[in-house]
């Protein structure tokens, strides 16, 4: 039996056709998945009796949306994707240069943050700018300089550090007990409360110096637990899990003062309007250099021998100890190093919230500066500040989609209905977290930015693919 | 005097070293030296504890026994044995490379050189304080090290790359690019563990170009491991035979490449080959124990190859009307020691296990003079 080919089956349906085949097929599938989880839904009536409330507008739009995705995505984005895709194989393998945003990205980055205030004072007047420099701009921002900290120990070092919000306790309790018993300054406190958490980095360092993998993440899991457990009974000292309340504002380095009943009150001495607002810049503008300094101080000890022995570590301990590095001494300063930001970031934690209670200090936010480091891209600080405006700043605007409640209106035509008034997107955070991890894990498992900036170079200063670079052991 | 000045010759003196792992003797009292400005080769089947050796030299095992001395050029001496760990390379100037390459793969070639040279920028930097402000001492200091890693990245032939990471480079160049390393820590020792293997032979000349060229013109001594014979016959000034972590051969390449238990332990015989040896160690027991002929039925195999080792290697003393069986496995050279009893006696006895073979069959007794101990052989 002779096997005959039939011409007219080998000849793909041409793309209109056959887009809008499959988007029947999309649309009847979508239709028999969806007629019962959409198109009905039980309720209560008001005599507690459950019934059936139809929705078959809603079902009706949802398989329309699907079929029409479907025939665009088949008759047009598929096609466009495929064309792309040949002309680039085409093209010759030319090193692209990596246009001016990328080239000058941190400088760019520097840029709008300093302005940021500024255009959003102008934008939003000093009061509606509020929210938008405290919730997202200093929230972010302590997230970065924490990310970044963090990024010392596992980025460069490759020492795993899962209890790392310890030393932001350590630093916002330093602050906090040190200036309600003692009223000493922040700017007295600040360096105080970096070398506090720098001490007690070196404590943990010790124990975990011989551990590596897994393991030092064990241990370092339980130092954290440890900080917030002895906050939590040491009673006399700490108030326990009540916190300690009334933490003094941070002063314009002693000569303006943001209480309004302070004689020296900013408004008073500049002769200029009351505002909560002024304060909040003011919290940005020093979160922003306390940022600035902790890269300044990354980037230059990445270029020290110290700095080279921490990535060293991490890629190979024992070539290390055979080039004579003291391995101790090197992973030591390294969780100092780290620690000591953590502490920075404690103290000003403390001084802007003026409430500190263990509650802050839960692995939960371990977690979280560890996943901004990972999304970020180990070692680029660039990425883990990007990571950071994407993780806090995506939570923070969660809080700001309304529609998510009302619905979203057209005149009086209602597009899409909201999921009423009880409805809390930002408790949804965790879970689009976890989706937003995973999709930019699969799609770039290094993080955002994987290549590593090489600190010394003869001709040329080329990125290292991160294909070569080593996450570290531990 | 004279004896300071004898020492001094030495730049290593390793005295009675023992290794043990539990009850396994990785090394049993080893003695050798190392002169200054030469090349000493450490040679051995898989197993003899070449690696142990260097290890407890460099740091990485204390041994259970005996004394490392590393004599230094202005005349500073240490005991390798009790320095830590990171304080040998930095202190006592023993840099090492290793048995399978450890680089920085995700730092460049530049980077890989400037780690090592860690210790000295640490200084100049002031412990980083001063190097974090940017002290001009310490950016004279960094381009000297730039310098540095230039000139051997030029002597490893690896200039073009030096912007490259390390982990993209072909496998010889990583080989070159880790010795540049050891170099760059300014060592008075280099300690090779095997810097030819995998490598072709063009690889493996320019290596013993780079080689020479580090002997003549550094001063640093170099101490290599290595089972390339071509690399170790042209390029080592002396060699020492380690098998079953003791030693059975000293000398120049000559010597230890005619050395009798030097063939049979190291490069493996075949039977008839055996007793040619033996012949030629020219002990009349020997001539006469072999001349009895072997029993029949364990008497040796045609064919007796490295790979296989010596199929029941009989040996009967007819004087004594006793027969002493070698096991299948029995160490070579302990065969050539147990030939001649009287003039080795003093020498410690061989462990009777093939060094080709790993074969977990109890090894008996090799000969009445040579004492059975457990497998000493450890990588």
């Amino acid at each position: 039996m002779a096997v005959t080919v039939s011409p007219e089956r080998d000849v793909v349906a041409p793309p209109m056709q056959r887009a809008l085949r499959e988007a029947f097929y999309a649309g009847a599938i979508a239709l028999g998945l969806f007629v019962l989880f959409i198109g009905l839904r039980t309720d209560q009536n008001i005599s507690n009796e459950l019934i059936l409330v139809q929705r078959w507008g809603l079902l009706a739009l949802v398989v329309v949306a699907v079929a029409v995705g479907r025939f665009l995505y088949v008759a047009y984005a598929a096609p466009a994707i495929e064309r792309s895709r040949a002309e680039k194989a085409k093209a010759p393998a030319v090193v692209a240069e990596p246009g001016f945003v990328r080239q000058n990205f941190n400088r760019i980055g520097a840029a709008v943050l300093i302005l940021y205030p500024v255009a959003m004072v102008l934008a939003f007047g000093f009061q509606g700018s509020l929210k938008w420099v405290d919730n997202f701009g200093i929230q972010i921002l302590i997230y970065v300089m924490l990310a970044w900290g963090l990024n010392i120990v596992v980025g460069l070092a490759g020492l795993l550090d899962l209890g790392y919000v310890a030393f932001y306790a350590v630093g916002a309790y330093a602050y906090s007990l040190l200036a309600t018993n003692f009223g000493l300054s922040f700017w007295i406190l600040l360096p105080a409360a970096g070398a506090m958490a720098a001490f007690w980095g070196m404590m943990l360092g010790f124990p975990v110096l011989r551990l590596r993998g897994d393991y030092l993440a064990i241990v370092t899991l339980a130092f954290g637990e440890i900080i917030r457990l002895v906050l939590i009974n040491w009673r006399d000292v700490t108030h326990g899990s009540a916190g300690i309340s009334g933490i003094p504002k941070v002063s314009f380095f002693g000569l303006m003062s943001f209480n309004i009943s302070d004689p020296n009150y900013i408004a008073k001495v500049l002769h200029i309007t009351q505002s909560g607002a002024y304060y909040k810049i003011f919290l940005y503008y020093l979160i922003l250099g306390l940022c600035f300094l902790t890269a300044f101080v990354t980037i230059r000890l990445r270029r020290l021998p110290v700095g080279r022995a921490w990535e060293a570590l991490r890629e190979d301990e024992i070539a290390c100890r055979s080039l004579g590095i003291n391995t101790t001494t090197t992973k030591l300063t390294a969780f100092a190093t780290g620690a000591m930001f953590g502490g920075f970031a404690g103290a000003f934690f403390a001084a802007r919230q003026g409430f500190v209670s263990p509650e802050s200090f839960v692995f939960l936010e371990s977690a979280i500066i560890l996943a901004i480091v990972v999304l970020g891209g180990m070692g680029s600080l660039g990425g883990i500040a990007v990571a950071a405006a994407v993780m806090i700043g995506g939570t923070e605007i969660l809080r700001e989609l309304d529609f998510l409640k009302t619905g979203l209106h057209w005149g009086n035509m209602t597009i899409i209905p909201g999921f009423g008034p009880d409805f809390t997107p930002e408790l949804y955070r965790m879970l689009l977290f976890g989706m937003a991890m995973v999709i930019v894990m699969l799609w770039k498992p290094r993080g955002f930015v994987g290549s590593r900036e090489p600190t010394a170079f003869l001709k040329e200063r080329r990125a290292v693919s991160g294909s070569f670079t080593k996450e570290g052991h531990g | 005097m004279d004896a300071t000045s004898s020492t001094n010759n030495f730049i290593l003196q390793v005295e009675h070293l023992s290794m043990k792992f539990g009850g396994l003797v990785a090394i049993g009292d080893l003695s050798f030296q190392a002169r200054r400005g030469e090349i000493t080769a450490l040679i051995g089947p898989n197993g003899a504890g070449k690696t142990t050796v260097f290890n407890c030299i460099t740091g990485f095992y204390k041994p259970t026994e005996g004394m490392i001395t590393l004599n230094k050029r202005d005349g500073s001496t240490y005991l390798l044995e009790r320095l830590p760990n990171h304080e040998i390379p930095a202190r006592a100037k023993v840099a090492r490379t290793f048995q399978n390459i450890r680089l920085f793969s995700g730092m460049t070639l530049l980077e890989n050189l400037l780690v090592a040279q860690h210790n000295k920028l640490m200084k100049a930097s002031g412990y980083t304080f001063l190097g974090l402000f940017g002290f001009p001492s310490y950016r004279q200091a960094s381009a000297e090290s730039i310098e540095l890693a230039r000139h051997w990245l030029e002597k490893a032939d690896l200039i073009e790359r030096a912007d490259d990471p390390a982990g993209d480079l072909p496998y010889g160049a990583q080989r070159r690019l880790e010795i540049a390393r050891a170099m760059c820590t300014g060592p008075e020792l280099l300690c090779l563990d095997e810097p030819a293997a995998g490598l072709n032979p063009k690889e493996s000349a320019s290596l013993n170009e780079l080689l020479n060229d580090i002997k003549d013109n550094t001063g640093t001594s170099i101490l290599l491991i290595e089972h390339d014979m071509s690399v170790v016959m042209q390029i080592s000034d002396h060699v020492v035979v380690l098998e079953y972590g003791r030693k059975i051969s000293d000398g120049n390449p000559q010597s230890v490449r005619t050395d009798p238990r030097v063939i049979a332990a190291y490069l493996g015989v075949d039977d008839e080959e055996v007793e040619t040896v033996l012949t030629e160690v020219g002990d009349e027991d020997v001539i006469e124990q072999l001349d009895t002929g072997p029993d029949a039925a364990h008497g040796p195999g045609n064919s007796a190859s490295m790979m296989a080792g010596p199929v029941s290697d009989t040996v009967e003393h007819a004087d004594e009307g006793e027969r002493v069986t070698v096991s299948k496995a029995a160490s070579k050279a302990a065969l050539v020691d147990a030939s001649k009893p009287v003039s080795q006696a003093g020498k410690p006895a061989a462990k009777p296990r093939s060094p080709a073979k790993k074969s977990t069959s109890p090894a008996k007794p090799a000969a009445k003079s040579s004492t059975a101990k457990p497998r000493g052989g450890r990588k």
